[in-house]
């Protein structure tokens, strides 16, 4: 039996197979392309520049004190941070359930978040540099509590990457991952609460939403932007399972192949070493 | 529109990232799916 690890027998041409996608990945996709439309066309279409101005009594100019079009960036921004804390808590539940449970697939859907959860926390650092170029002057503030703590949370969850990759053997992995997936979710509730902790450093606002200091339709916009994105969120995340779950299954199949080798190996020598015996023994019988 | 470029920025990062990210996730799903027998795609179960 000739098994390559490369090429099981099992395994099925190009032309039959569908990939990751399936029914549910469809819809979520058709959905969310949908919803992507409706928010570009909010964003820049229906809802207004943010004009408002500071009244400073009847001898002075009104002063303006809006964002202009630059707040149809935050329809943007806000959105890809939401799914951020989203993904990195989903890796920290994860990862909890990788320790307490020992499963495969907690540990493939915490790395699945933590992929995903990189890919969007590098998107909401981008977007808030670019947005921040117009209001605040600066793309980069070396010492905001915001961005600081924002760029160390991107920058541990690189590392959980990198280190999930050093490592073959996939029980360790899922092991030693899961605790630096637990590190890097301490540093959630920092990034979100540092505005308020250390209102003092940083050019960040407190939370709008909270004391409702924005208008309804930019309100409208910046929730439905949230569902939007976390609609992409879940269709990434269900990609990212899957694939997850096709490298654990490509292992397996893999190592049975080669199992059914090594022993067709081993059977092979005893019956050639039991036919050279025989032979043998008849010879010295003669 | 003011700041016209900092938008087509700051939406286009978004856009363009994640639809590469989409098509490569799509891309590398069907390449292992070809190394895996049809009966080990049942996605969401595990015997682990």
């Amino acid at each position: 039996m000739s098994t390559s690890l490369a090429e099981p027998q099992t395994a099925t041409s190009n032309s039959d197979v569908t990939g990751t996608s399936s029914k549910l990945t469809f819809a979520l996709g058709s959905a969310s392309l949908l919803g992507l439309a409706v928010l570009l066309v909010l964003a820049f279409v229906i809802t207004d520049a943010d004009q408002r101005v500071y009244d400073r009594g009847v001898d002075l100019e009104p002063l303006l004190t809006g964002q202009g079009d630059a707040v149809r960036l935050l329809y943007v921004h806000f959105p890809v941070a939401m799914v951020t804390y989203i993904a990195f808590m989903l890796n920290a539940i994860g990862s909890v359930a990788v320790l307490w449970k020992k499963s495969t697939w907690w540990d493939n859907t915490a790395a699945a978040a933590a992929e995903v959860g990189v890919l969007f926390c590098g998107l909401t650092l981008a977007t808030g540099s670019i947005w921040g170029r117009p209001i605040w002057n600066t793309w980069w503030k070396w010492g905001d509590v915001r961005l600081m703590t924002t760029t160390i949370l991107f920058l541990i969850f690189v590392g959980y990457l990198a280190y999930r990759r050093t490592m073959t053997d996939s029980r360790v992995r899922a092991k030693r991952s899961a605790v630096v997936g637990l590190i890097g979710a301490i540093n959630i509730p920092i990034v979100y609460k540092s505005v308020d902790w250390w209102q003092n450093r940083t050019l960040h606002q407190q939370s709008t939403l909270r004391d409702r200091s924005i208008e309804d339709l930019t309100l409208f916009t910046m929730i439905f932007g949230m569902v939007v994105f976390m609609a992409i969120f879940a269709w990434l995340m269900v990609h990212r399972f899957r694939i997850g779950w096709l490298e654990h299954q490509a292992e397996t199949v893999g190592l049975e192949a080669a199992i059914i080798e090594r022993r067709a190996q081993t059977s092979t020598a005893i019956s050639d070493a039991v036919t050279d015996s025989r032979s043998s023994t008849e010879t010295g019988s003669d | 529109m003011d700041y016209l470029g900092y938008l087509i920025a700051g939406w286009g990062v978004v856009l363009c990232a994640v639809a590469i990210y989409a098509f490569s996730l799509l891309r590398r799903g069907k390449a292992l799916a070809a190394r895996v027998p049809a009966d080990r795609r049942r996605w969401m179960t595990s015997n682990d």
